[in-house]
């Protein structure tokens, strides 16, 4: 709390001199007390319990799908759905992946967010904040999964994205999904913990799994951890995102920007006084005119 | 023109009531176009603001940012570094044979900002939520959009600043004239830092759509990119712009102006042209680093190519040789052909290499199209009214007259301080 106050203090004075002084990054250690759920692909029967209890807990419209063609069509989280089941023809028969926000360790949409709309909380959700957002889309832009969506239809627009029922986890209740998931294909935990049941189930039945546990170190690592019977890439998952935190990319430049805005002034002045001295001595035909 | 003094505002709105009024023929075909533009742009607007973003464009969830960011903000914020560098020659460098155009740079510079930054509120979902990250409330401290942001208006405010010496002459204010000339060099020495940061800002905004954007044009490079190209852009555009204003405001210009405004351009262009050398080296950083080579040869490569070769080595070269030789024509040609290098960049960057795998690409619809004409249009109405009244292109008053010894000595006492 005092940090914060102070922070905000010398933020008000020097706002952008401060711009550069990212807040230190949450390591994946640290964040092994966070909430976190695991997806095992292996357990999921392709119900879509999980999206009707979504939408329910979340007052969002019913999932809207043809019973006939859901099964063909790739569906995408939208504004209206934070979450979809996709089946995919994989190289060990049928599968069924979810799709939502990963809920990133070092989240590149809060890090992005120059109004801190978007903030990852203690508890381990990141969560969109209504009465701070500007609508600008920034955080669209950065995050390496897709994660936010807008409403382009409304003249008051939100982004809309998997909150990871962060109500429900302060009032000591598993997220909505998880909840009604009749095949225990997702579990909610501790991440230190997850990660070592995700290690378990992998060591312990050999050929279940493909050795990885996606979200363990993508993008920095992520609340949100998938176990599958085939290589991510045949689920459509992005697997070019590389394991640094996506902030990381933009740290270098923020930490330049004090430097630049102390640095410069002070050089261009001295530029300045240089370029005098050489009037006096030399005499500046175009200062006579 | 009467000379009145800060002591009698009324005097002031004496000018005001004389200069409110338009002067010339109203019915040009030029004033007929750009204002069945400017309507058409405000009945959408109309439409954007009752029915949500996705009624006038064609922005998804894919493509959360389009014609408005990648042309409007991201490639005119560029083309409107002219500024600051102007700004350098003439108060860091004093070279003091630039000077008659720093005014003319400057106005271009602060109404590009309003107008190009001012179309950012166009595309802010949540526009009464601006001021968050503004009055305190919530700083985005990790956010590279939050520095642009305060960036931006700091900016302008430097800008204004240092056209604001104008303002007093018009309006006779010789007092705060004197006051406003004063405060010239701390807000020269402000505007180039906060440029150096934002224009390279607007490159870092892309830093984190790493795996969006194609490899040829995304690098780590890219922030002290977009700075480099912002300083040729801004010359390219003072070039074409001072070719073009010359000529429509013929009657503005000043003695010392007409004098010496083809040796001026000349020197711009081989700045221009050093500059360029410069990015073109930074490129072929790139490419090497990055091995690239197998991504020229395919499909993007002649795209890239043709931004980098055709766009900018080609215009170099023109702006090299006619700037070395005084061929003017070659310069013009030069400038104009690197504004087009640079628009093309920001917007590969932006909008045609971002997703570039994507099938379904974003295109804008006319209706964006027709918001961004507007805007330009309502630029130039106001830049041609500000023009046209205030000693922009020379002819000031008598008593303001001489600014390079004025401003000078009012300059070193402020030094001395
Ligand atoms: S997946 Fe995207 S939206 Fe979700 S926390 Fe990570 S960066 Fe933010
Ligand atoms: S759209 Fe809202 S939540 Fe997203 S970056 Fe902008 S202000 Fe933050």
């Amino acid at each position: 709390m005092e940090r914060r106050t102070f922070l905000k203090l010398t933020a008000a004075a020097g706002a952008t001199s401060l711009a550069g002084c990212a807040s230190a990054p949450r390591s994946a250690e640290d964040a092994g007390e966070d909430y976190a759920v695991l997806v095992d692909l292996t357990q999921c029967a392709g119900c879509r319990m999980c999206e009707f209890a979504c939408a329910e807990a979340n007052g969002l419209p019913e999932p809207d799908y043809d019973e006939k063609t859901v099964d063909q069509v790739r569906r995408e989280p939208s504004e209206r759905q934070w979450q979809v089941v996709n089946r995919f023809e994989t190289s060990a028969g049928e599968v069924y992946a979810r799709r939502q926000c990963m809920h990133c360790l070092e989240p590149a949409c809060a890090a992005g967010c120059l109004t801190k709309a978007l903030v990852k909380t203690d508890e381990g959700p990141v969560v969109w904040r209504a009465d701070k957002c500007m609508g600008c889309r920034y955080c669209m832009i950065s995050c390496p999964f897709d994660g936010p969506k807008f409403e382009y239809h409304s003249p008051v627009p939100r982004i809309q994205k998997c909150q990871m029922c962060w109500e429900r986890l302060r009032a000591g209740e598993r997220p909505a999904c998880v909840e009604d998931c009749p095949m225990e294909a997702l579990v909610f935990g501790k991440r230190s913990e997850l990660l070592e049941l995700a290690r378990q189930r992998i060591y312990g039945n050999p050929g279940d799994y493909v050795p990885h546990i996606y979200g363990e170190h993508e993008a920095g690592g992520t609340s949100w951890l998938y176990l599958s019977p085939v290589p991510f890439a045949e689920l459509g998952f992005p697997t070019n995102l590389g394991t640094t935190s996506y902030p990381e990319l933009t740290r270098d430049f923020l930490t330049a920007v004090p430097v630049v805005l102390t640095v410069w002034p002070a050089f261009l002045l001295a530029l300045r006084r240089a370029n005098v001295g050489d009037d006096e001595t030399a005499g500046s035909p175009a200062r006579e005119e | 023109m009467a000379v009145l003094d800060f002591e009698s505002p009324r005097g002031a709105l004496a000018v005001l009531r004389r200069d409110l009024r338009p002067k010339g023929r109203l019915l040009t075909p030029f004033n007929v176009v750009s204002a069945l533009i400017m309507a058409t742009t405000a009945v959408i607007l109309v439409f954007r603001f009752a029915f949500g973003l996705g009624a006038v464009t064609n922005l998804d969830q894919r493509f959360p940012w389009g014609l408005w960011i990648g042309f409007d903000v991201v490639a005119g914020v560029a083309l409107a570094g002219g500024a600051y560098v102007v700004t350098f020659l003439v108060y860091i460098l004093r070279q003091e044979q630039y000077r008659p155009i720093v005014r003319v740079t400057v106005l271009n510079g602060f109404l590009a900002y309003v107008f190009y930054a001012g179309a950012l509120v166009l595309d802010l979902g949540r526009p009464w939520n601006v001021v968050n990250p503004i009055i305190g409330n919530s700083f985005g401290l990790t956010s590279v959009l939050f520095l642009v942001a305060w960036h931006f208006l700091l900016y302008m405010t430097a800008e204004l600043v240092e056209f604001s010496p104008a303002i007093a002459e018009w309006l006779g204010w010789r007092r705060l004239h004197r006051i406003l000339v004063g405060m010239t060099v701390g807000a020269v020495v402000f505007g180039i830092t906060l440029s150096t940061l934002h224009q390279s800002g607007l490159g870092a905004l892309y830093l984190m759509a790493k795996p969006k954007i194609h490899p040829l044009w995304y690098s780590e490079l890219i922030p002290l990119l977009f700075f480099v190209s912002s300083i040729f852009a801004g010359l390219s555009m003072v070039i074409v712009e001072g070719s073009l204003t010359r000529r429509i405001f013929e009657d503005r210009v000043g003695s010392r102006l007409r004098r010496s405004h083809d040796d001026i351009l000349l020197g711009l262009a081989r700045i221009a042209g050093g500059t360029m050398f410069v990015y073109l080296f930074l490129e072929a950083m790139k490419i090497l680093h990055g091995q690239l080579w197998r991504e020229i040869r395919e499909g993007w490569g002649a795209w890239y190519l043709l931004e980098v070769l055709g766009l900018v080595a080609f215009p170099m070269v023109l702006l090299l040789y006619g700037g070395v030789r005084g061929k003017l024509p070659a310069v013009r040609a030069g400038a104009a052909l690197a504004l087009a290098g640079v628009i093309l960049n920001r917007l590969n960057i932006s909008v045609i290499a971002f997703r570039w795998d994507e099938p379904l690409h974003y295109v804008p619809t006319w209706m964006e199209l027709v918001v961004t004409a507007g805007i330009l249009s309502a630029e130039i109405w106001v830049f041609r009214w500000v023009v046209g009244r205030l000693p922009v292109l020379g002819r000031r008053p008598a008593w303001a007259e001489e600014p390079g010894r004025h401003g000078a000595s009012v300059e070193t006492r402020h030094e001395a301080a």
